[in-house]
């Protein structure tokens, strides 16, 4: 176990002139530990995956991040190249709409494929190999692998997405909302293969929903959001199951048993 | 004498229900015990004494006011009450297990798989935990043809015994058990009795629950009466 934290956030702010999307948010988040921030719409929780995953600045605040050599680098001061680099190869970004993080007019292998041609594989042969395995790990049938994403279901395009993202073996992998919008059925599955996934490879993943169900699934942690502010954070099952604050009680109590 | 694996001291606990105008319902007040390797302490007294209570803040799964849970992770001591949630999590995977009564189904995932990773989550070899598991599973009577089938399907009382296959597969020197004999029958009740028993001889200790008088006589070797900590109740 390694004992320094993989990303470490400290008083992160965003205000979109005098509205606050996220206020004074600060965590550590070590290496396979995987953090569920919930909270509902407007709550602040993409605003700060954004601000995580360096697609906004923020306001206010710092993210420092362990690159695979050791050395800790502040998100914000990094130069385009090694941001590039961190979003093609150490880090992930499933999105809740596949569209967006698909190329929606290349095919399957095509999709898995491109990541690691942008690490520098060359061989077409192998590409398609990893390609083919990796369809494979995410129970997309291999003879779909010259189709396109377009033709393919919502569950399908979302296990897709997760094999583009995984392939360059990624340590930190931004999940936001994954399973909403699918089938009851097919959530049940993709939460399965998730939960597989991220438990056989080690991953750190901070995961957004809204659903408290996906985060005991798939989480050890917890950061409850309101209004831009983190206002309850601990152990999944502690807070799901013994909530302190108003909010979180209101939040776990509005949840119908199935 | 052998150092205790879990003790308590002072523990105290109550609940605030924001939604009900912020009434607090005391749980625990002054709770101290502690339990040592291959010693089995019961939790005593009435329905709503708070016995539940005091097993889910030693696993970290409720918070504990006051007062501290300290668990031994070899030469370390943990003090639950304000661990670290990572901590937490690493006392889970190799000092301490919990077993209740209740199996939290998880889709496409076969019965043997869910007591084989169990097992194999506390550290022993692939091989070694299949073995466990198909070991348990026979001995709790669980039909050979459900293993490879998730137990979602199951009846209420197989699922009950796969969960405690699960519970009892790994090695862990810790074991609260919240009444996992609840509705077995006598003959899966006495399966469940050895296994404790087994458990002891390899030196775990274990708190639990067993409101059958049966089950408490053969496997307590001391009860905890919590309805003597439980002062003024509905404060």
């Amino acid at each position: 176990m390694n004992h320094a934290p993989l990303l470490t956030a400290r008083g992160l702010s965003k205000h979109y002139g005098p509205r606050i999307g996220c206020e004074a948010v600060s965590f550590d988040l070590y290496e396979g530990e995987v953090l569920a921030v919930v909270g509902e719409s407007g709550s602040g929780k993409s605003t700060l995956l954004k601000l995580l995953a360096t697609e906004t600045p923020p306001t206010a605040g710092s993210v420092h991040y362990r690159m695979r050599d050791g050395a800790v680098r502040d998100l914000f001061a990094l130069t385009e190249a090694e941001r590039r680099f961190l979003l093609r190869t150490d880090w992930g970004f499933v999105r809740q709409d596949a569209r967006e993080g698909l190329r929606m007019s290349v095919s399957a292998g095509g999709n898995v494929g491109e990541r690691l041609m942008a690490v520098g594989e060359r061989h077409y042969g192998r590409i398609r190999g990893t390609a083919l395995d990796w369809l494979g790990r995410v129970e997309i049938d291999g003879d779909r692998i010259d189709d396109l994403p377009r033709d393919f279901s919502g569950g399908m395009r979302q296990r897709l997405q997760i094999a583009r993202n995984l392939v360059t073996h990624p340590r930190l992998v931004f999940m936001d909302e994954p399973t909403s919008g699918l089938d009851v059925s097919v959530q049940a599955r993709l939460l399965d293969l998730l939960r597989g996934l991220v438990a056989e490879l080690g991953l750190a993943v901070i995961i957004v929903t809204h659903d408290l169900a996906v985060a005991r699934l798939l989480s050890h942690r917890i950061m409850v959001m309101r209004h831009g502010r983190v206002i309850e954070t601990g152990l999944t099952d502690q807070v799901l199951d013994d909530p302190s604050e108003a909010y979180t009680q209101l939040l776990v109590s509005s949840v119908l048993a199935a | 004498m052998t150092e205790p694996l879990v003790s308590l001291t002072g523990v105290a606990k109550s609940f605030t229900l924001h939604l009900r105008d912020g009434m607090r319902i005391r749980v625990v007040d002054n709770v101290s015990f502690a339990a040592r390797p291959g010693e089995c302490v019961v939790l005593g007294g009435p329905s709503g004494a708070g016995k539940s209570s005091i097993l889910k803040m030693i696993y970290g799964n409720y918070r504990c006011d006051t007062g501290t849970i300290a668990v031994r992770d070899g030469e370390e001591i943990v003090d639950v009450a304000k661990a670290e949630p990572r901590r937490i999590l690493a006392l889970r995977a190799h000092v301490m297990g919990y077993v209740s009564q209740f199996l939290r189904v998880i889709p496409r995932v076969s019965a043997l798989d869910i007591v084989a990773a169990s097992a194999a989550e506390s550290g022993l070899s692939r091989q070694d935990a299949w073995c466990r598991a198909e070991r348990l599973l026979t001995l709790l009577n669980v039909p050979e043809r459900l293993w490879s089938l998730p137990p979602g399907t199951f009846s209420g009382g197989e699922q009950q015994r796969v969960n405690i296959a699960r519970g009892l597969a790994p090695d862990r020197p810790l074991l609260l058990l919240d009444e996992p004999t609840a509705s077995l029958d006598a003959a899966n009740r006495a399966v469940v009795v050895r296994l404790i028993e087994e458990k002891k001889k390899a030196g775990a200790a274990i708190v639990g629950i067993f409101h059958d008088e049966d089950v408490r006589d053969k496997v307590a070797d001391r009860v905890v009466d919590m309805a003597a900590f439980a002062t003024e109740k509905a404060a």
